[in-house]
């Protein structure tokens, strides 16, 4: 048995592709409000994105933008309220049993917490082999699996591999759990792999090793990755598209330098200057990024009409609080698009528009 | 040279007793001066959590202080060793001359009592022959100075989000005017957004009221910006300390700059970064020599050996910073 080790061949075949996800949470109901009608959270609205072959595509937000239950519908671990899910261009909707194992076969998730997401009783041994069992690649002889529990675990850089196989979870450091985390997702031979903030539990000085082996996976494996991060400057250094979320719903997307050199929604615009910049040494006295709303996302139970970002926007007109602003292209690099309606090219925008703008200026 | 306020002596913090006793704070020197902020940076299990807890005697056990002494100098008086205070005058030391802001401060409000009780226990507590409704007008002026209207006073903590509980716990350290405040990883549990807003604010009143902050984070480059100067804890030990500029333009221990260059960057030109190999040290087995040896790239010859000592370098501007290296061993 062989782990599948396609030259990256520069395709550009989707795997993954959600169009117009939405899920709705319902608010539970107490006695007092029994006899309203159910409110529900709008946890995610409208969400199209693709994985391709070979690409990491990051998705940032704040906590409480919805990005974590993005993944989570493309797991098909939630059932969604809307919207579809395409993997390699079927149309896919499985709740559980066969059809479920056989979605997990190719779409894998990797979490955040590599202390949680192990079972703390069993070996790194049993996790692997349970992983290989149920996705039927454990082969047929016990020397079998033993390669493929070595090859599982080389590929992650846990090497040699008989020193790590016998280890339980609580005699490794974080980012040697997360290694095996994503030694157990490999196990089934994925070709998408969905990554909800696989190195914020981590230690500052070993977040790399793990990003730069999830590339160099990528690219050895021409895997799909989807990367969630709060992190905006780790999506730049490891992501090759960049999409933004806002409350639920996606703002901005395209190429990942484009978006944090030039980004074009004033939420993005924010997010970026309120990152910590080293060179921006005894700060507090630069630039004051601009935000009417004191820092706070709106409430997901009733959100804003409009954009959602409106009540915080300083570029707000009139029609953001009424109208939802569509996709619009920027224009300055293929594929780079906002959900602003600074970017209407029908012109409702004023005079004097600050247009996508250079870092810095 | 500001004079210091601060000034911890040798401080060795044991968890346990004997011999499975774990050294999680060994020989830490360090001064925090008169209104400025001292960024104390490492990873987890580096011991800058251990540190801040032994030098107020918040430890829990089985923390224990083994030696060490921490020097305060109160505005106006002789100064003492906090070490040797009896509890009474630890009580009276505590919350009015040094205060914390915990980790996860978030989660430090009571959730079943209002805030504005909590605000006004602190200052019953510490001033009990003021008025009542001095000490009322006291706990809405500390709502307004960290930029919360005075009518969320009467609020449950679950009432307000996360930003303005930290803001609450904020105001609520500067409520009897001490002169430290110490912060643990005040604003990881917050959004970019959040975060920057409330570290303007905290540099804001710094500026106003003039005291010293000694904030600890695991996030090197939030201290680059916002700090004075920057002490870096590996293993237990201070590895490096000097002004945030110095350090992160040339830092000279190579655990601070592997640090420094495990943070991607927003702007400016994108580079293949590589983190630092290996990871952070067991503290039950800790390497002999420099603790930072086995995963050092520039390890030579002394290092599996001998400790460094924590000293000046033979650099221009050696008599501004400390460093524990081989590399640049310290000047007599």
């Amino acid at each position: 048995m062989t782990i599948r080790e396609t030259p990256a061949a520069p395709t550009t075949e989707v795997v993954l592709e959600a169009a117009g996800l939405t899920k709705h949470f319902p608010v539970r109901r107490k006695l007092r409000s029994l006899f309203k009608p159910v409110r529900f959270v709008h946890a995610v609205d409208d969400v199209n994105l693709t994985l391709r072959r070979g690409r990491v595509t990051a998705l940032v937000g704040e906590s409480g933008s919805g990005k974590s239950t993005v993944a989570r519908l493309l797991a098909q671990l939630y059932p969604r309220t809307g919207g579809e899910i395409k993997l390699h261009g079927q149309p896919t909707r499985v709740r559980g049993g066969r059809a479920f194992r056989a979605y997990a076969r190719r779409v894998q998730m990797i979490f955040q917490d590599p202390f949680a997401s192990l079972n703390p009783v069993h070996t790194v041994r049993y996790h692997l082999t349970r992983a290989l069992r149920i996705h039927q690649r454990a082969g047929r002889t016990p020397a079998d699996l033993e390669t493929a529990l070595c090859d599982l675990l080389t590929r992650v850089q846990l090497t040699p591999p008989e020193r790590y196989l016998d280890k339980f979870p609580h005699e490794l450091s974080g980012g040697q759990r997360q290694r095996v985390a994503i030694a157990r997702a490999l196990g089934a031979d994925p070709t998408a792999l969905l990554a909800d903030e696989p190195v914020s539990m981590l230690d500052v000085s070993i977040r790399l090793g793990v990003l730069n082996l999830l590339r160099n996976l990528k690219e050895r494996l021409n895997l799909a990755i989807l990367y969630i991060t709060h992190d905006i400057a780790s999506a730049r250094y490891f992501a090759d598209d960049t999409m933004v979320m806002y409350a639920g719903r996606m703002v901005e997307g395209g190429d990942s330098e484009t978006v944090t050199q030039r980004p074009a929604h004033p939420y993005t615009q924010l997010l970026i200057d309120s990152a910590p910049d080293p060179d921006q040494i005894q700060g507090g006295t630069g630039s004051v990024p601009r935000d009417a709303g004191g820092g706070e996302p709106p409430s997901l139970i009733d959100p804003p009409g409009g954009c959602r970002f409106h009540p915080r926007c300083p570029a707000v007109m009139p029609r953001c609080s009424t109208d939802l602003p569509p996709r619009l292209e920027i224009g300055d690099a293929p594929g780079h698009w906002a959900a602003c309606w600074l970017y209407d090219p029908a012109g409702a925008a004023p005079s004097g528009t600050p247009a996508a703008r250079e870092i810095g200026s | 040279m500001k004079d210091p306020v601060l000034e911890i002596r040798d401080l060795n913090v044991d968890y346990g007793l004997g011999d499975q006793a774990v050294h999680a704070v060994r020989d830490v020197s360090l001064t925090l001066h008169r209104g400025e902020v001292l960024g104390l940076a490492g990873e987890s299990g580096s011991g800058k959590s251990t540190l801040a807890y032994g030098l107020t005697r918040l430890l829990p056990p089985p923390g224990v202080i083994r030696g060490g002494q921490v020097i305060y100098h109160p505005a106006a008086g002789p100064a003492y060793d906090v070490m040797a205070l009896s509890h009474a005058e630890l009580r009276a030391f505590r919350w009015a001359e040094t205060s914390i802001v915990f980790q996860g401060a978030m989660n430090s409000l009571n959730p079943v009592y209002k805030v504005s009780t909590q605000l006004l226990d602190v200052i019953r507590a510490h001033e009990p022959r003021m008025p009542a409704s001095a000490r009322l007008a006291r706990a809405r002026e500390l709502l307004r100075l960290v930029g919360i209207a005075a009518d969320r006073m009467d609020s449950y903590p679950h009432q307000l989000s996360g930003g303005m509980r930290q803001r609450v716990m904020i105001g609520m350290a500067l409520a009897l005017e001490p002169q430290i405040v110490i912060m643990d990883e005040p604003t990881t549990a917050l959004d970019v957004v959040m975060q920057r807003q409330i570290l303007r604010q905290l540099i804001e009143l710094r500026e106003r009221l003039g005291f010293s902050v000694l904030f600890i984070t695991h996030d090197l480059s939030l201290l680059v910006e916002f700090s004075d100067r920057i002490a870096i804890m590996y293993g237990g030990r201070i590895v490096e300390e000097a002004p945030a500029p110095a350090l992160y333009r040339d830092s000279l221990h190579p655990y601070s700059d592997g640090l420094l260059h495990s943070f991607p960057a927003l702007r400016g030109e994108r580079r293949e970064l590589t983190g630092i190999p290996g990871s952070p040290p067991d503290l039950r087995n800790m390497p002999t020599g420099c603790s930072f040896h086995p995963r050092c790239s520039k390890a030579f010859e002394p290092c599996p050996d001998r400790v460094p000592v924590l000293g000046h370098p033979r650099t221009p501007d050696g008599r501004t910073r400390t460093v524990a290296c081989w590399l640049h061993p310290a000047t007599g």
